[in-house]
């Protein structure tokens, strides 16, 4: 009995619990994808790097403020910092929108007009983070490190694995969920929500009602910089702050926002955990796993590791082309492109 | 053919740019500078043939130049023969059992009707059959892994002359493009750009981590040349002649004799692809792919094959990036997978394209020269700015050594905006392709 619950503890710590904050990582980013898809219809290449400049300017509050001794410990000083970011975010999103793609959109341009623009914006974006910050990981948590230590675990509990729970973690779960009620809130009742729901489905028809495309365009890029703030944030606190990894964040996003049917924000935020659950599950190694659950004889030599972690990315991939070829529309039957 | 005046206004006018670096920093600067405009211009090439012959969206420059470059590595190093022999076995059964599996899966899916059941016997066919493979592979990089792992702990390559590996390389890509293409070339424009992008990760993520293919990140560093060395040159009598009737110091001779002879290959690698490629481009073929490019369902309406002939230009196009991959393997002297960044492989050269005028061989070139003289450039002219507008600051302001340390990223933010600039006021790039109606 004790082996299976130390079998089901060892996978919470090391399988369950990263990728439950992974995947709210993801989703996070992925709502503000596919929002954009929904009103704008392109695929938005900079949202990597709109995710580092709002976290870069979360951090640089966020060392002001340690710096003038203020702080909410045991929580992170990063989440004083956050509207700070939310609010540079949406501001470098409403410039970049009013500057470059508003022409595009007035001229009714090809999505892939768009997609080489935010190609464009993606390049000023990295540059402007990496002259400010500079292309370094940086670090910025502060705050208790654990909601549940090993040792604590272990003591509560008598088992010989313990349970790990950061308090990044917890806290990524805590405001994902806040900011996805929220949304869906907004998205569901109110007037602006409903407004920008039946754009997404029918351009013409919405605008036949009376929807104004201005504010349906405003409201979108306030909702997608505002999550990929929260995401940036909260990914920089749970791993580390690298403008390139950032950039690299990308190609899951862009997944789990496919897999769960673009346009569509509840399957981004399936399409989140999906991509995640799987990156995590087939890089684990399982041979200690498997330890407790199998006499020994039985456990194969190796690690039991399905793929080794360095081909993470291949996971979103695969996972992705799956889906294209099985269902094109993703789970939720979004939009095909 | 016309000559076009202002193709040779822009032409002359990166003749002049790149003759001002050599009087004003140095010559052996101006050439590296040259040689890299060469490769950056086969590049925009393959990727114009791909985007602006046929319209597809290929954001994985970067794998298809990485694979050109293990050519290098593949073709021209020599074999270790220890590492044949500790797993060279167990890499033969790998590759049978590879086939094995494939054949297998692809017996029974012509069995099977075509169904949700057929899709799911597919996947776990296929996950018994990565296991399968495994038991051989993994005792086989294992053991070529642990062979001297220092300096060898991989297969090392054929020991043939380097330049090979340059249409190697490109047969290399073209096999890769024919897979990805066969899986993501039926997706819309923007799914196919998410497809490369990933494929182009993917391929990086073998190219680290395969360490008994290529050594992964511990790179593989002198390889050989097809040009002579520069101390070769020091000590032979007939240079040493000439640089005395030239008055020219040896050393320094020799290192821009040595960037002249690859100059000349690969000014001569350029050549002959534009002189193909504007044929293709002006024969009954490349209208085609002009027509299916503006429209797909006219051209199919007329009979033409789209999917075929996307499949076509995609694999052309990728050959070419993969020669001028190899090609700069080549140049470097050294493969370092962990050098390899979308921002200066993939993304820089769709800058080159759409600067250059997409659709248009000529601009391609010419994009790629432009784009990259700036892109270097770019450094020293951000670092002469950056100085000149911090000076106030004062010598020991911290803010002012930050901005100066920093100053080098400013051409990321230089590419953008020359991006978005051309796209929006000339949209159809520095040197538009020419249209029968206007």
């Amino acid at each position: 009995m004790d082996d299976i619950l130390n079998a089901i503890v060892l996978l919470t710590n090391f399988v369950i619990v990263p990728a439950l904050a992974y995947g709210a990582q993801l989703a996070l980013g992925a709502l503000g994808v596919t929002i954009i898809f929904g009103i704008l219809r392109f695929a938005n290449f900079a949202h990597g790097d709109l995710m580092a400049f709002a976290t870069m300017v979360v951090i640089l509050v966020t060392w002001v403020l340690q710096d003038a001794g203020i702080g909410i410990a045991p929580l992170p000083t990063a989440l004083i910092a956050l509207p700070v970011g939310i609010l540079a975010a949406i501001a470098i999103s409403l410039f970049t929108d009013r500057c470059v793609y508003r022409f595009y959109r007035q001229k009714k341009s090809a999505p892939v007009i768009f997609v080489i623009a935010s190609i464009g914006v993606m390049f000023m974006m990295n540059g402007i983070v990496r002259v400010i910050i500079g292309p370094d990981d940086q670090s910025f948590g502060d705050g208790a490190r654990f909601l549940i230590q090993v040792t604590q675990f272990r003591e509560w509990t008598g088992l010989k694995e313990g349970l790990a729970i950061k308090m990044s973690q917890a806290l990524t779960l805590g405001v994902a969920v806040i900011a996805v009620a929220a949304l869906f809130w907004f998205m569901q009742r109110t007037r602006a929500g409903k407004a920008m729901r039946a754009y997404s489905d029918n351009e013409d028809l919405a605008l036949l009602s009376g929807v104004n495309p201005d504010r349906v365009v405003f409201y979108a890029w306030v909702i997608a910089a505002t999550l990929a703030t929260i995401a940036g944030t909260l990914y920089g606190l749970d791993k580390s702050f690298k403008p390139f990894t950032y950039f690299q964040l990308l190609l899951p996003i862009f997944a789990a926002a496919i897999v769960g049917g673009i346009g569509q924000p509840l399957g981004a935020i399936v399409g989140g955990f999906i991509v995640a659950f799987s990156e995590v599950t087939i890089t684990y190694a399982y041979r200690k796993f498997l330890l407790y659950l199998l006499p020994a004889e039985w456990v194969p030599d190796g690690l039991v590791q399905f793929l080794s972690t360095d081909y993470k990315f291949a996971i979103s991939f695969v996972i992705l082309v799956v889906v294209l070829l099985v269902r094109p529309t993703g789970v939720f039957r979004g939009k095909v492109i | 053919m016309t000559v076009n005046p202002r193709a040779c206004i822009y032409f002359g006018l990166m003749a002049l740019a790149l003759m001002a670096v050599g009087f004003l920093q140095s010559w052996s600067l101006a050439l590296t500078i040259l040689n890299l405009c060469l490769i950056s211009s086969i590049m925009a090439l393959g990727l114009n043939m791909q985007w602006g012959y046929a319209g597809l969206f290929n954001v994985g420059v970067m794998g298809f130049a990485a694979l050109g470059g293990v050519a290098a590595v593949l073709v021209s190093q020599p074999p270790v023969a220890e590492a044949w022999s500790a797993g060279g076995t167990d890499l033969g059964l790998t590759v049978l059992a590879l086939a094995a599996a494939i054949a297998i899966i692809v017996l029974v899916r012509r069995a099977m009707g075509k169904g949700p059941l057929r899709t799911f016997v597919t996947f776990v066919l296929a996950i018994a059959g990565y296991g399968f493979v495994r038991i051989f592979f993994d005792p086989a990089s294992e053991a070529i892994e642990s062979v001297d792992p220092s300096k060898t702990g991989y297969l090392g390559g054929l020991g043939l002359p380097i330049i090979l590996a340059w249409p190697i390389g490109g047969l290399i890509a073209a096999g890769a493009a024919w897979m990805v293409g066969k899986i993501a070339l039926g997706l819309r424009a923007d799914y196919l750009a998410i497809a490369t992008l990933g494929i182009s990760e993917i391929v990086l993520a073998m190219l680290k981590h395969e360490d008994w293919l290529s050594r992964g990140v511990k790179n593989v560093t002198g390889l050989s040349r097809p040009v002579p060395y520069e101390i070769e040159l020091q000590t032979t009598d007939w240079f040493l002649g000439l640089t005395e009737s030239l008055g020219a110091a040896p050393i320094e001779a020799s290192s821009v004799f040595v960037k002249i002879c690859y100059a000349l290959l690969f000014v001569a690698v350029l050549g002959i692809l534009m002189w193909l490629a504007e044929k293709a481009l002006h024969s009954p073929w490349g209208r085609m792919m002009r027509a299916i490019r503006d429209n797909e369902t006219s051209a199919e309406a007329m009979g033409k094959d789209v999917t075929r002939r996307h499949l076509q230009i995609f694999i052309l196009g990728a050959a070419v990036v993969g020669l001028a991959g190899a090609m700069l393997v080549t140049l470097d002297g050294q493969f370092t997978p962990g050098t390899y960044n979308p921002l200066r492989y993939t993304f820089l050269i769709w800058v080159m394209v759409i600067v250059g005028g997409s659709g248009n061989n000529w601009g391609s070139v010419l994009g790629g020269f432009l784009i990259w003289f700036v892109w270097v450039e770019a450094e020293p002219a951000g670092l002469w700015l950056m100085d000149l507008a911090t000076s106030g600051l004062g010598e020991s302001s911290t803010l002012r050594a930050h901005l100066l340390e920093s100053a080098p990223h400013m051409r990321l933010f230089v590419m953008g905006l020359i991006l978005l600039l051309v796209l929006r006021f000339s949209p159809r790039g520095l040197l538009p392709a020419k249209t029968r109606h206007q």
